[in-house]
């Protein structure tokens, strides 16, 4: 799979932060969505297909966490990659638990996140093969 | 009341006082010691003063009462004897006509047979009512002496007796003279005088069987002794106590001998004659058993004393101990606990103001990165260079706030432990839970050996799960992909734990192994924020156990922890990750 094909759905309630990572990443080619909130999110992946969601943990109204599960409810293939403001490892490890791929602390390096999306889109292609 | 009083507010004192010098702990013994010993020595001192006292009355009592009764009894054979000798004398007068005594063949004959049957006779004579000695019977030339101008044959006309002081006779023995007046059915009268020696007096006195120490003897009203004493004179010396001349009355009263001893006196008036029975007892020889008692109780209460002091002594030093132990303990605990609400509240604020920072820090970041990006797809402009490097700047600033907020958080993270009972083996397989996927992935080969009857022990869960998500996350950077990593559990020592998680990546070389756990030391450049060592130093430290690490360049890395049966209580101290170093074998 080539990054073209690669269609992210970025959750974050920051919408500054949301729509210049999405900038960012679609200069590196991928096709991104972003949504202000976990509802949102829910909305958008219930009418379209993505590969990968990128999921702030810390959020108003539907926290993170729980909009991870309903994530993992609705698309139970699609990876997750968790941002986190905490320096905690404790809600990203919970979020591991709940079957996140992995997670990134912000500010994060946008070659971190390319990295880890290309992972855990390669690692959900090889178990879906 | 007052004192209680005292002495509770300067407990309160004491006790309020964070100053706890040892100073405090000397007063606060001393005023314990002092107050117990008033307590429980002033009423054992007034009991014993009490009863002192009593115990000395009553026996003084018991102990006098004797000596009077004895003086008395004494005084009574005195005039018992003199009483029969006048008795005798009195018979004689009435059994004789004036005539027949008249006559000195008669009179010696009733002389011999006075001495036969009585004893201590000298002489009879008799004396006619003008005082003329008419007749005599005994060794002295008195026959024809006048006694009309003498006292004593006054006393007799008035009386019908007398009784006279001891004089010494013609051969220098004490004696006495016994005269009674016979008045006849005619009207005559007349007088018979009898001489008689004191030994009987001195036999009475030997009678009483006075310890050597003691005295008795015979005054006359003049304080002139009629006796030979022992100690205060022979007989008509004068006797060196004021003898109180009462008649018929007995005394008793303490006084100075002249050899500045303190004696006892009791003197029991005769009423027959001028004659007053003294008796002389040296007190101590009286008030033996009284100063045996005193001893033995001076004895009892200093024993009693002594004990009670050394209770109180030892009662005090204990309690003082145990409560400068208890307020150390306070101390430390309300210093502990005062630390920990410091860093708390310092990490709740720090963690506050990180994440407040952290989202525009991002937003920084992103617009920074979209300018850097927008920068590399646009076409060659003036300054694009300086832009480029613009830019940078930002980012690395972004970065280094970065691992400040982060530092921050973690910091924050490390006060909080929430102590639980755990297995080792649980945490472990959670925590590999996390990274099964990238180990998947990289394909690394992960070897557990968990040790099945590990001991449960007391620590914090998830700052465990952060230590061990740290090693392995380091293990994971060291290693190749297709590398292994060994993570392995056991007993240690009684009761505690230990894991151990090795890897055949690349190893530490030397110079930084020294440097693994301090604070912001990385090897990742700008990847990591050097934190994630120094924090599980931190967290193991305060868990009370110990990590240390081992490695070879090229062979790979082992990183130990130790954790105890439950964390002990040390006063945590960020610094301390600093100070540690650790070398590999």
């Amino acid at each position: 799979m080539t990054k073209k094909s690669i269609k992210i759905l970025l959750i974050d309630d920051e919408e500054e932060f949301a729509n210049t990572l999405a900038e960012r990443l679609e200069l590196r080619g991928y096709e991104t969505r972003t949504a202000a909130c976990g509802e949102d999110g829910l909305d958008l992946l219930s009418k379209e297909r993505f590969d990968i969601a990128v999921l702030d943990l810390m959020m108003p109204g539907m926290n993170g966490l729980d909009t991870l599960r309903r994530i993992k409810s609705d698309a139970p293939d699609m990876p997750v990659v968790l941002l986190t403001g905490h320096g905690s490892t404790r809600e990203g490890m919970e979020g591991m638990r709940l079957g996140a791929f992995d997670y990134l602390m912000k500010p994060l390096d946008i070659k971190d996140l390319t990295q880890k999306i290309l992972s855990a889109v390669a690692v959900s292609d090889g178990v879906k093969k | 009341m007052f004192k209680n009083f005292r002495i509770s507010s300067f407990l309160d004192r004491i006790y309020n006082s964070r100053k706890g010098s040892a100073e405090y702990y000397i007063v606060l013994r001393r005023i314990i010691i002092t107050t117990m010993m008033i307590l429980t020595t002033l009423p054992l001192g007034i009991m014993i003063i009490i009863n002192h006292f009593q115990y000395r009355n009553h026996l003084r009592n018991e102990l006098i009462a004797p000596i009077i009764t004895m003086a008395n009894k004494t005084k009574h054979s005195f005039e018992l004897l003199l009483e029969a000798r006048l008795s005798t004398v009195r018979f004689i007068a009435t059994a004789y006509t004036y005539e027949e005594l008249k006559d000195s063949q008669n009179i010696k004959r009733i002389l011999s047979s006075l001495k036969n049957e009585f004893g201590g006779f000298v002489d009879l004579g008799l004396i006619g009512s003008n005082g003329i000695l008419e007749s005599y019977a005994g060794p002295y030339p008195l026959l024809g002496k006048n006694y009309a101008d003498q006292t004593a044959f006054q006393e007799t006309l008035i009386k019908g007796k007398y009784i006279s002081n001891v004089f010494l006779g013609h051969r220098k023995f004490p004696h006495i003279v016994v005269a009674v007046q016979h008045l006849n059915d005619d009207g005559q009268t007349w007088i018979l005088r009898a001489t008689i020696d004191t030994d009987q007096f001195d036999n009475l006195i030997h009678s009483m069987g006075l310890d050597s120490k003691s005295d008795a003897f015979l005054v006359d009203n003049q304080g002139v002794l009629q006796t030979n004493s022992k100690l205060y004179g022979n007989t008509l010396e004068t006797c060196p106590f004021k003898i109180p001349s009462n008649r018929f009355e007995s005394h008793i009263f303490e006084t100075e001998a002249p050899d500045g001893q303190n004696v006892l006196i009791a003197s029991a008036g005769f009423s027959a004659a001028n004659y007053t029975l003294v008796l002389v007892k040296p007190r101590s020889v009286v008030l033996q058993s009284w100063y045996a008692l005193k001893t033995e109780l001076f004895v009892v209460f200093v024993i009693g004393f002594s004990l009670i002091l050394l209770t109180i002594i030892q009662i005090t030093n204990s309690l003082v101990r145990r409560l400068k132990e208890s307020d150390e303990k306070r101390e430390k605990v309300m210093d502990e606990l005062q630390h920990s609400q410091k860093l708390s509240s310092i990490g709740r604020l720090a963690a506050g103001v990180a994440h407040e920072i952290n989202n525009p820090l991002a937003i920084i970041n992103e617009k920074a990165g979209l300018v850097n990006d927008l920068l590399d797809y646009s076409e060659p402009f003036s300054n694009q260079a300086k832009f480029k490097l613009l830019v940078s700047s930002i980012l690395q600033s972004v970065d280094r706030c970065r691992t400040i907020t982060h530092r921050l958080l973690g910091f924050a993270k490390r006060i909080d432990v929430k102590i639980e009972p755990m297995d080792a083996n649980v945490v472990v397989k959670e925590v590999l839970g996390f990274l099964e996927r990238e180990a998947l992935y990289r394909k690394i080969d992960i070897r557990l050996k968990l040790f099945e009857q590990l001991n449960t022990i007391d620590s914090d869960k998830g700052q465990i799960q952060q230590v061990l998500l740290n090693l392995l996350t380091n293990a994971f950077a060291a290693v190749a992909d297709g590398g292994v990593i060994r993570i392995e559990t056991e007993n240690f020592r009684v009761s505690g734990v230990r894991i151990t998680v090795s890897d055949n990546g690349t190893g530490i070389p030397d110079d930084i192994i020294k440097h693994i756990f301090d604070p912001f030391f990385s090897t990742k450049k700008e990847k990591g924020t050097g934190l994630g060592l120094s924090i599980s130093y931190g967290i193991i430290d305060k868990l009370g156990g110990t990590i240390n690490v081992f490695s070879k360049v090229g062979q790979g890395s082992d990183f130990v922890i130790t954790l105890p049966k439950n964390p002990e209580h040390s006063p945590e101290d960020d610094h301390d990750q600093e100070e540690h170093q650790d070398t590999a074998d």
